[in-house]
């Protein structure tokens, strides 16, 4: 993209962040009383309640049921046909990044921290939010064995990036396991071969890092002993901005979101962590998890997929779209996730295929998409399900969710509405006309006649060539060297 | 041998090892030439449904159809009470038995070097034991196109102005002999486009052209596709007066003969407006019979493609829009959109492991405004008539080829399963290798 087409294009976004507050129904900081009427209220923990209503106040879920009456005051949602959901949470994330999602030079890159690059402004966080997503695990990419430290947001589009984490949930770690960290997709011409190369190389790479955390956290612990006992004049340890997020792990301050595939890579991470004494919180993509379902049971580990993604690569020829399903009946908390912004517009929809691929009933199918994910993020007290005190983070579709064919017509996030269609199609014809008097201005300013226009270019970007699932292979922008987006 | 191909070479001997143990296509035993399947809901697409209809198949073909058709004698029975019966699903733009392992360069034929090779054909490189077929054929997609030059993780590389001969064939065969529907369904052409900006393999990095040098490339690739089909019109000329023993033989000259005879469709790779502009201008200037595939932008210039009664083969639209600033439903309101200005659609995967997704897209241009019965036509019937199939597939129609689904609902949506397929009017296994993983790890023991 252009400087020009740049400039339109945060023009625009501004604009349409702007135009957004300016209709919305109640200025940022007050919290309407809403409620939701006479809809299909798909709660998820508690049954399905035809005719149901939700009313919500200060943000929260204060009543559901047949029977909720409206405070005065209250602005009256009428659910007449519509489905309300709680909000998608999305296991996987890469959206709201700015820049690249990968730190690949290095096999631990730990010390990088995603939270810090924020993006408030990145059009994915609108979209998701039109497809019903309320809560994203915003990760890390794939590069490296232990990757960098990973942020849940809330998609408060319109908000600053410092509004957007989800306030109380905890930090992760990406780790990566397989074909990805070890590079057998692509290579960097010029560049020599980096370690690790093979999966017994990722595992000593993790367990190198391990020893040296668990070093570090004994100085320390040793340090911060003698300083308690009163011992003056002390040296304390160097810090380590590497090794900290580790020493989080060791402690069960920081949670393990591990990328991986096969089922051999799997047991090999929950072995490693067994002996350093932490917990993987969450395998991702796992693939091949149905192979090893008992044993992620018995770890305790949740299980994040893909719905029916295969054959991309070697280590995704055994996916099965039965692995939801399988991992489920096993006892596995399992969720599926999108890796990719468009993906995540859909999550209802991919979810409901697991009632095709593996029998699971309707209940266990949005679970897939809401409480499991929650559960995986240790935010479950306050998302995931319609359950009275949980914040207001709610989807309503016009149609069945467990379908091809629901239309989002509202997200809400704590108890605000973040997404309308009817506004959202309302406010076409005025965001036309602005892009239009900002490219003829453009082309105003930019009369200089050895100067061919740059307006924006077909060939800029072939459709082939956008972002793509971070974890599809070849794909050098997403793999950390392009510069992604 | 270095480590990187040495690897390579090994998941290619695993994906080879695996692929042998796949089941055949079609089930040994002399199968029934007479299949009757009773009190279904038929969705024929030729005509309103009928609500509890008898469909038969003989021979291969569909020989009955309709609310009171009888069982012939010696027919095999298939109570569909409860079920319905739909043509079977054509997915118009795929690399289905081009591509295996998407990754794995050694298991991917979906493309060749150079710019023109109108003489190279998909089948030639479909892989009939695929593990791609039986999969997608579980999802009720009967019969496909596989495209060179197109779409898949090896586009970067290898694309090609002239990218070769797409194949139309069944989803299920011992060899691409009897899979077969037209060896040669379209001719594909990548329109060259204006790119400013890329991406360098050599050094890894992007690179950016100014415009006008952009142009000049582009402007000599179409002269050199002139130049291609002026050549092809003059070795038409001179295979017209006289025998092969006249003239020397040229293959690629060959391949385009029927090109520039309008006899053969040019399948035309476009997304953005200008770039569909310019195809569809170029074509009608040289007389070739244009199929659009792609088309993100097609909605900007609806009424050319509709006037020029040019057909458009969307990508999926569970595809981001192409611009930041487009509406977020941009590419899910765009086949309603286009079937109203007049527009004939189909919905392709452009692929080969999503292919199942097909009647998901469908279902989901569906939500955004298309009719249901568009929907699924534009997954049948239109994509046929685009390539001069609709005489074989597409509906259920009496002496068409019996390709049919019979499913637990709306073939389209995301929930609905699919019971038997019928392809060239046999009972057609559904078993894959992802239903055969399931059963092992269901049935393993208790740890």
């Amino acid at each position: 993209m252009n400087r020009s087409s740049v400039r339109i294009a945060f023009a625009l976004a501004a604009f349409v962040a702007t135009a957004w507050l300016a209709t919305a129904a109640t200025p940022p900081d007050a919290q309407p009383v809403i409620l939701i009427q006479n809809a299909t209220v798909l709660t998820v923990t508690q049954g399905t309640i035809e005719h149901g209503s939700v009313l919500i106040k200060d943000g929260k879920i204060s009543e559901v049921g047949p029977n909720v009456k409206a405070p005065s005051g209250a602005q009256v949602i009428d659910g007449t046909g519509m489905f309300v959901t709680p909000g998608i949470i999305d296991c996987h994330s890469h959206i709201a990044v700015d820049g690249s999602v990968n730190e690949g030079s290095i096999s631990v890159s730990s010390i990088a921290n995603i939270a810090e690059v924020l993006d408030s402004d990145d059009v994915s966080i609108y979209r998701d939010l039109a497809g019903g997503v309320t809560t994203a695990n915003v990760l890390h990419g794939s590069a490296n064995s232990i990757g960098g430290q990973t942020v849940v947001i809330k998609l408060r589009w319109g908000q600053p990036a410092a509004k957007l984490p989800f306030e109380g949930a905890l930090p992760g770690i990406k780790f990566a396991l397989g074909e990805n960290p070890k590079r057998s997709n692509f290579s960097v011409p010029g560049r020599e071969k980096r370690y690790p190369a093979s999966r017994m190389g990722v595992e000593e790479t993790i367990r190198a890092a391990f020893t040296e955390a668990h070093d570090y956290k004994n100085a320390w612990d040793a340090y911060n002993k003698k300083v308690a006992a009163g011992e003056k004049n002390l040296i304390p340890p160097r810090r380590d901005l590497r090794l900290d997020p580790l020493v989080e792990v060791l402690e069960g301050k920081r949670y393990v979101h591990s990328h991986c595939y096969r089922e051999d890579e799997i047991l090999m991470l929950l072995r490693v962590a067994k002996e350093f004494g932490f917990k993987v919180r969450t395998f991702q993509h796992i693939l091949e998890g149905y192979k090893v379902a008992d044993e992620l049971a018995a770890a305790g580990v949740g299980a994040s997929t893909f719905s029916d993604w295969w054959a991309y690569k070697v280590e995704a020829y055994d996916a099965i779209p039965y692995n939801a399903a399988l991992m489920t009946r096993r006892g596995v908390v399992v969720s599926i996730n999108s890796d990719d912004a468009e993906e995540a517009t859909h999550l209802n929809q991919e979810a409901a295929k697991t009632i095709k691929y593996g029998g699971l009933s309707r209940d266990e199918a949005l679970k897939l998409v809401t409480i499991n994910p929650a559960i995986q993020l240790g935010i479950d007290k306050r998302v995931g399900s319609i359950e009275v005190g949980k914040d207001a983070d709610l989807v309503i579709y016009n149609h069945d969710p467990l379908s091809a064919y629901a239309v989002v017509q509202k997200t809400l996030i704590d108890g605000r509405v973040y997404f309308d269609r009817q506004q959202d199609i309302a406010g076409r014809p005025a965001l036309e006309k602005e892009k239009k008097t900002l490219l003829e201005k453009e082309k105003k300013a930019a009369k200089k006649p050895d100067e061919k226009k740059d307006e924006k270019k077909p060939g800029d970007k072939k459709p082939e060539e956008k972002k793509k699932p971070e974890d599809m292979p070849k794909m050098p922008q997403a793999e950390g060297f392009g510069g992604a987006k | 041998m270095n480590r990187l191909k040495f690897s390579a070479l090994c998941s290619g001997l695993l994906v080879a090892a695996a692929i042998s143990f796949a089941t055949p296509a079609v089930a040994q035993s002399p199968a029934p030439a007479t299949y009757a399947i009773t009190h279904a809901k038929l969705v024929t697409l030729a005509g309103s449904p009928i609500e509890d209809g008898t469909l038969v198949i003989k021979d291969g073909k569909i020989a009955a159809i309709g609310a009171t058709v009888e069982v012939p004698a010696g027919a095999q029975v298939i109570d569909a009470k409860g079920l319905q019966v739909s043509p079977g699903l054509f997915d118009a733009v795929t690399q289905m038995g081009l591509s295996e392992i998407g990754a794995v360069s050694s298991t991917v034929d979906s493309a060749e070097t150079g710019s023109f090779n109108p003489d190279v054909v998909a089948a030639t490189a479909v892989f009939p034991s695929s593990e791609h077929i039986p999969v997608t054929r579980a999802a009720g997609i009967t019969e496909v196109l596989s495209v060179p030059g197109s779409g898949g993780f090896d586009s970067f590389g290898n694309r090609g102005t002239v990218a070769g001969q797409a194949s139309a064939f069944h989803m299920a065969g011992w060899t691409m002999e009897d899979m077969q529907i037209k060896r040669s369904a379209a001719m594909v052409v990548n329109w060259p486009t204006i790119v400013t900006e890329s991406f360098d393999f050599a050094t890894f990095s992007r690179k950016h052209k100014p415009f006008a040098e952009a142009k000049s490339e582009y402007e000599k690739q179409v002269t050199q596709l002139t130049d291609l089909l002026d050549s092809a019109r003059h070795y038409a000329q001179a295979m017209g007066h006289g025998g092969p023993s006249d003239y020397e033989r040229d293959v690629k000259l060959e391949a385009l003969v029927p090109v520039v005879r309008g006899q053969l469709p040019v399948l035309v790779f476009a997304d953005h407006a200008r770039d569909i502009r310019n195809a569809v201008e170029y074509c009608e200037k040289q007389k070739l019979r244009m199929i659009l595939a792609g088309g993100s932008e097609a909605y900007k210039v609806k009424d050319l493609l509709r006037s020029k009664d040019v057909p458009v083969i969307l990508r999926p639209v569970l595809t981001e829009p192409r611009d930041e600033d487009d509406a977020y439903d941009r590419m899910l309101t765009q086949p309603a959109e286009l079937i109203a200005a007049g527009v004939k659609i189909a919905f392709a995967s452009f692929d080969n492991s999503f292919a199942r997704r097909l009647g998901q897209n469908a279902a989901n241009a569906v939500a955004y405004g298309l009719s249901p019965e568009d929907g699924l036509k534009a997954v049948t019937l239109y994509p046929a008539q685009m390539f001069g199939l609709s005489d074989q597939v597409g509906t259920l129609q009496v002496g068409k080829v019996a390709n049919v689904i019979v499913t637990n609902g709306d073939p389209l949506d995301v929930t609905t399963e699919v019971k038997y397929v019928f392809i060239r009017g046999q009972l057609t296994s559904l078993d894959n290798r992802h239903k055969r993983l399931y059963e092992k790890y269901l049935n393993r023991p208790k740890s």
